[in-house]
């Protein structure tokens, strides 16, 4: 559903994408895995068109590029970013209700807010709590329940797992795989923590300084000599 | 203690529209980070159109709402032609398209009405208030129209999806993007909204300080000290501190021996630095906090 042919992305005149080519199948998980400053976020961000890019992006056989940011979000592209973008000064129902702002059902929104609760029940406990106040963990579900909250086709996870306690991390990947289950919602994550972003990935790639370097299915990625010395540490 | 009373309410019926000016000038602020310089001037000229309106016969209400719409639109227009090509402009480039818009239209108000001072109308009268010599009911009729307005802004912020969606783009527009917000037109339908508050305070205010061109310099400035006493980044600060400043404006006038009419303006001024320096957030505004 989403094609990439030799993306190339620059921050001002440094070039930080070197031609990225990947696609992702519909109701798959894919993660990206790669070092620190090897392009994983620019990924991300450039598909949603938030730096200056060229080549192609395609989600469902259309270009994204030209589009601005608001407008590929319309299109059903959820994007959980680094540090969150939860909106701290709101309330978490706020911040739940700003993820579906572009939606005119309201019923079914009222009805998301009460899935999501169902996904994440703490966050029901401080639903007229200041995002702000939360703990990392919580901000980093609402940021999810959030995002879930456009009914999106695709979600663009960057490092969910950072800052956070293992044992948290390990749910929150349990519900990403449930979400992709039940939802059908294409998801593509970018993981430092490679060991559990493939144990719930389909597909993967490894970016090395700006460059897909391997792609393969999760399993031969994640017993790939190479992968296991650099990224898994065994 | 008659005389106190009566000064406080006097206080508080212009610090109404000291509160009206500093929630124009908020809002623009939380959504540009800049000050309007020209907020006076937009307001002077919404009332101007307003007393035109009732020149050709249209009356008093029906000139009020037209001049809303007005502002309104106005307002948007300012911000497509001249602020959103400034948007990642240095701030000197735009506190100078500030100036600009403050000059031109100052000339253009001018031009068209010329610089005498005409009487405004007042829909209240200016009779005593319920009988009580302590407040007019042109003074209770600002507190008034100013609550109403604060309870119809409260309602919009808090209760409307499109007021959630501007706080939202006000607050964190990179993340406000991301939920699919236009913030881009969020910011110009809050320079439209201060627009028309603006509009809402010169109109209120012209029965007392008569109509002409310069007409909200000194209003401005009291607004601006409301602004920053209530804290910037304050919409419920920035009222709180409009009526503060109303207050202490009249007390200082009466009590203060040498104070009188003429320097009033400047306690705006002493108070404007005095917050700056002491307590530079304001009363209820956050502090601004960087991580280093």
């Amino acid at each position: 559903m989403l094609n990439i042919r030799d993306l190339k992305a620059y921050y001002g005149q440094v070039q930080a994408l070197h031609g990225i080519e990947f696609s992702l199948n519909e109701s798959s998980v894919t993660t990206l895995l790669g070092a620190n400053g090897a392009g994983k976020t620019t990924t991300l961000r450039a598909i949603c068109n938030m730096v200056r890019t060229t080549g192609a992006i395609e989600f469902d056989g259309a270009p994204l590029s030209g589009r601005s940011t608001e407008n590929i979000v319309r299109l059903g592209i959820a994007h959980v970013p680094q540090g969150r973008g939860t909106f701290t000064t709101m309330t978490v129902q706020e911040n739940l209700q700003l993820g579906a702002i572009t939606r005119s059902d309201r019923a079914g929104v009222a009805s998301d807010i009460e899935r999501m609760y169902g996904h994440f029940p703490v966050l029901k406990q401080r639903h007229t709590q200041q995002a702000g106040t939360l703990s990392g963990g919580e901000q980093q579900m609402l940021a999810v329940a959030r995002a879930l909250m456009l009914r999106p086709r695709l979600m663009l996870l960057d490092e969910p797992s950072f800052g956070l306690a293992p044992l948290i991390v390990r749910d929150l990947f349990k519900i990403l795989g449930r979400i992709n289950r039940e939802d059908n919602v294409t998801i593509l994550v970018v993981e430092q923590n490679a060991q559990l972003a493939l144990e719930i990935a389909d597909q993967a790639y490894v970016i090395e300084t700006g460059r897909i370097v391997m792609s393969g299915t999760a399993a031969e990625i994640a017993n790939n000599e190479d992968v296991r010395k650099s990224y898994l540490g065994y | 203690m008659e005389l106190f009373t009566n000064q406080v309410l006097a206080g508080i019926a212009t610090g109404a529209i000291y509160a009206c000016m500093a929630l124009a000038v908020v809002m623009i602020y939380q959504a540009i980070d800049h000050l309007n310089f020209a907020q006076g001037e937009m307001a002077m000229f919404s009332t101007f159109v307003s007393w035109q309106l009732m020149q050709w016969g249209v009356p008093y209400w029906g000139a009020f709402l037209l001049t809303l719409v007005f502002s309104f639109v106005g307002g948007i227009v300012i911000e497509r032609l001249l602020f959103k090509p400034l948007a990642k402009a240095p701030i000197l480039t735009n506190v100078a398209g500030f100036i600009a818009l403050f000059a031109i239209i100052n000339s253009v108000a001018g031009l068209i009405w010329d610089f005498t001072i005409k009487q405004y109308p007042t829909p209240f009268g200016s009779s005593p208030f319920l009988g009580s010599q302590l407040i007019s009911t042109h003074q209770a009729g600002m507190i008034g129209v100013t609550v109403l307005l604060l309870i119809a802004l409260y309602s919009f912020f808090r209760f409307t999806r499109i007021g959630l969606a501007m706080r939202a783009a006000a607050s964190m527009p990179e993340s406000a993007r991301l939920v699919g917000i236009n913030t881009s037109w969020m910011i110009a339908l809050g320079w439209g909204m201060a627009a028309a508050i603006g509009s809402i305070a010169g109109m209120l205010i012209a029965p007392v300080v008569f109509l002409e061109p310069n007409m909200m310099g000194g209003v401005l400035l009291y607004g601006f000290a409301a602004a920053v006493l209530g804290g910037l980044t304050s919409p419920f600060g920035a009222v709180i501190g409009g009526f503060l400043v109303g207050i202490i404006e009249n007390l200082a006038g009466t009590y203060i021996p040498g104070v009188g009419n003429e320097l009033k303006l400047p306690i705006a001024l002493a108070l404007i630095i005095t917050v700056l320096v002491v307590k530079p957030a304001g009363l209820f505004g956050r502090p601004i906090v960087k991580r280093v």
